[in-house]
């Protein structure tokens, strides 16, 4: 009954191995899969964009699975649905001399959640495409460029303008996004807490401790999202754009989603 | 290049070509050449059998009431808009088609981009890319595109930012600029890929009254230089100054054509005498 506090500051902050490891875990997974998402979310959206429509109907189909189906029902069917389905376990617990921390449960739901980042993403960066006034594609045009150049050199660097806060948006919820991880046995934040308090019985101190660890790190970010945003409006005069004590305090920033597991 | 009276800041009096690296050389052979060119946006028919010939550093200035197709005739000859009947040459290149049994498909983008070096553009919203510099704006595809170092390209811009009165805002991104200087680096911009041909789609409609001067006086140096120019715009001064042949235009068809002398002080159509009634 109550609360314990010293069990709290013990799991909370007590630096040691297994700590340390599934911190890195939750960040490697959230930056690993945030990347993906990026990636896989550009080519989607450029696909989405092309005059092929073989590669046009293939964005969509992505798109439309991995916004349309549950997040951890796609870690769960990466797991375990893609071995039965290959014949062989392309997820074993570790790989050759690689650090265990990174072995197949770890690599699956980080694949599973960089791929339906992707979706995601790609309904941003098209939007942020389609934001940029259609003379700047025509300037770039009449001076000989061609659309890959047009797109990465005139295009893409001003959709970031419009990419960046959502991204923001989208990689806060990725860092907390990675507790799913936790029921394919990735010992990431949540799971650390759930093997304390299967031990002690005492649920309530470990989860607000990983509470404190999520809000430490979506707080650095919120930071480093605040002066990434700053940077990318030189030269376009806009002083309205939001400080950091703002942006920490105001919810959702015109995401097309906001909030926890999807 | 006297007789003229000059915008308040601009200080030219130099080559503006001789800034990008030569002026096109001198001769009467056809740069333009539009043959019968038919457009339809659905099923408005905007531009119907327009025919058109530029030579080598001449000046064409097209003027007619707003809808009557020349924006979109001078879109079509850098193919920014497709055409659906005609050919247009540009230094005897078909623009953006190919020519199959008489048919046209649409050329490849790669193609078309290579043929668009060739032609420099001014719009009447800049377009000015507004994440890079001035000087940025105006490297970005010699060096893009080109393959110029950057140099070289640095040094080109900067001479050209000198030549059109801007050389101390090289560092200014587009947004603190006013509109005259804008159009000025857009037109900079254009200069440094070295066109055979400048199209200028209505460059000082957007402008405050103030600033249409200092763009004019830069595209009036750039035509006595011998830069081949078609000009859209409703500036009669330009036109009957600078023109060597006025181009009227009205519901997708050329009108009337002729020297500026014939246009404003005897024109035949009455369409024409209609509209420069309107506008003068």
């Amino acid at each position: 009954m109550g609360f314990q506090m010293k069990e709290f500051l013990d799991f909370t902050f007590t630096w040691r191995e297994v700590l340390i490891a599934a911190l890195t875990t939750t960040i490697l997974m959230a930056v690993l899969a945030q990347l993906l998402g990026v990636v896989l979310g550009l080519l989607a959206a450029l696909g989405g964009r092309s005059r092929n429509m073989v590669i046009k109907g293939v964005s969509g189909l992505y798109v439309w699975f991995f916004r349309g189906t549950p997040v951890l029902v796609q870690i769960v069917l990466l797991y375990y649905g893609l071995p039965s389905l290959l014949g062989f376990d392309p997820f074993p617990k570790q790989y050759g001399n690689l650090p265990e921390l990174i072995g197949g449960a770890f690599l699956a739901a980080t694949l599973a959640l960089g791929i339906n980042e992707g979706a995601y993403m790609s309904e941003i960066i098209r939007a942020g495409i389609l934001s940029v006034d259609s003379g700047q594609a025509e300037a770039a045009k009449s001076l000989g460029m061609t659309p890959g150049k047009t797109m990465s050199r005139i295009i893409l660097p001003q959709a970031l303008r419009v990419i960046v806060p959502p991204l923001g948006n989208e990689f806060n919820n990725m860092l907390k996004t990675t507790s799913l991880a936790s029921v394919v046995g990735v010992t990431e934040l949540l799971l650390l807490a759930e093997n304390r308090f299967g031990g002690t019985f005492r649920p309530f101190e470990p989860l607000i401790g990983i509470c404190v660890y999520y809000l430490l790190l979506t707080t650095l970010w919120g930071l480093v999202q605040g002066r990434l945003e700053k940077k990318l409006g030189a030269g376009l005069n806009r002083n309205e754009e939001a400080g950091f004590w703002a942006r920490l305090l105001t919810t959702s920033r015109g995401a097309p989603h906001s909030g926890g597991v999807r | 290049m006297t007789g003229h009276q000059h915008a308040t800041d601009v200080a030219i009096g130099h080559d503006l070509l001789d800034a990008a690296g030569g002026a096109p050389t001198g001769s009467s052979e056809v740069v333009v050449d539009a043959q019968h060119v038919d457009k339809w946006f659905g099923k408005l028919h905007v531009l119907q059998d327009v025919s058109l010939q530029v030579k080598r550093q001449e000046v064409v200035v097209v003027l007619g009431p707003s809808g009557s197709g020349k924006t979109t005739f001078i879109r079509c000859v850098n193919h920014l808009e497709k055409i659906q009947g005609g050919r247009i040459f540009v230094n005897g290149h078909l623009i953006g088609y190919r020519d199959v049994a008489g048919k046209l498909i649409e050329d490849k983008e790669a193609n078309i981009a290579k043929q668009r070096q060739e032609i420099g553009m001014v719009f009447q919203r800049f377009n000015l890319f507004p994440h890079k510099t001035a000087l940025e704006n105006i490297i970005e595809a010699p060096t893009q595109v080109r393959g110029m170092s950057k140099d070289e390209a640095l040094e080109v811009g900067n001479a050209l930012l000198q030549r059109v009165g801007l050389a101390a805002k090289a560092d200014s991104y587009p947004a603190q600029l006013s509109g005259g200087q804008q159009q000025r680096v857009a037109i900079a911009r254009a200069l440094a890929m070295k066109p055979a041909l400048m199209l200028f789609d209505e460059p000082t409609s957007a402008l405050d009254p103030e600033m249409i001067g200092e763009v004019l006086e830069v595209m009036k140096e750039l035509a006595r230089e011998g830069m081949t120019m078609i000009v859209v715009t409703h500036e009669m001064g330009f036109a009957r100054e600078v023109a060597d042949r006025v181009v009227m235009m009205d519901e997708g068809r050329v009108i009337e054509e002729g020297t500026p002398e014939h246009f404003f002080n005897n024109p035949t159509e009455e369409r024409t005498k209609t509209f420069l009634a309107k506008i003068l």
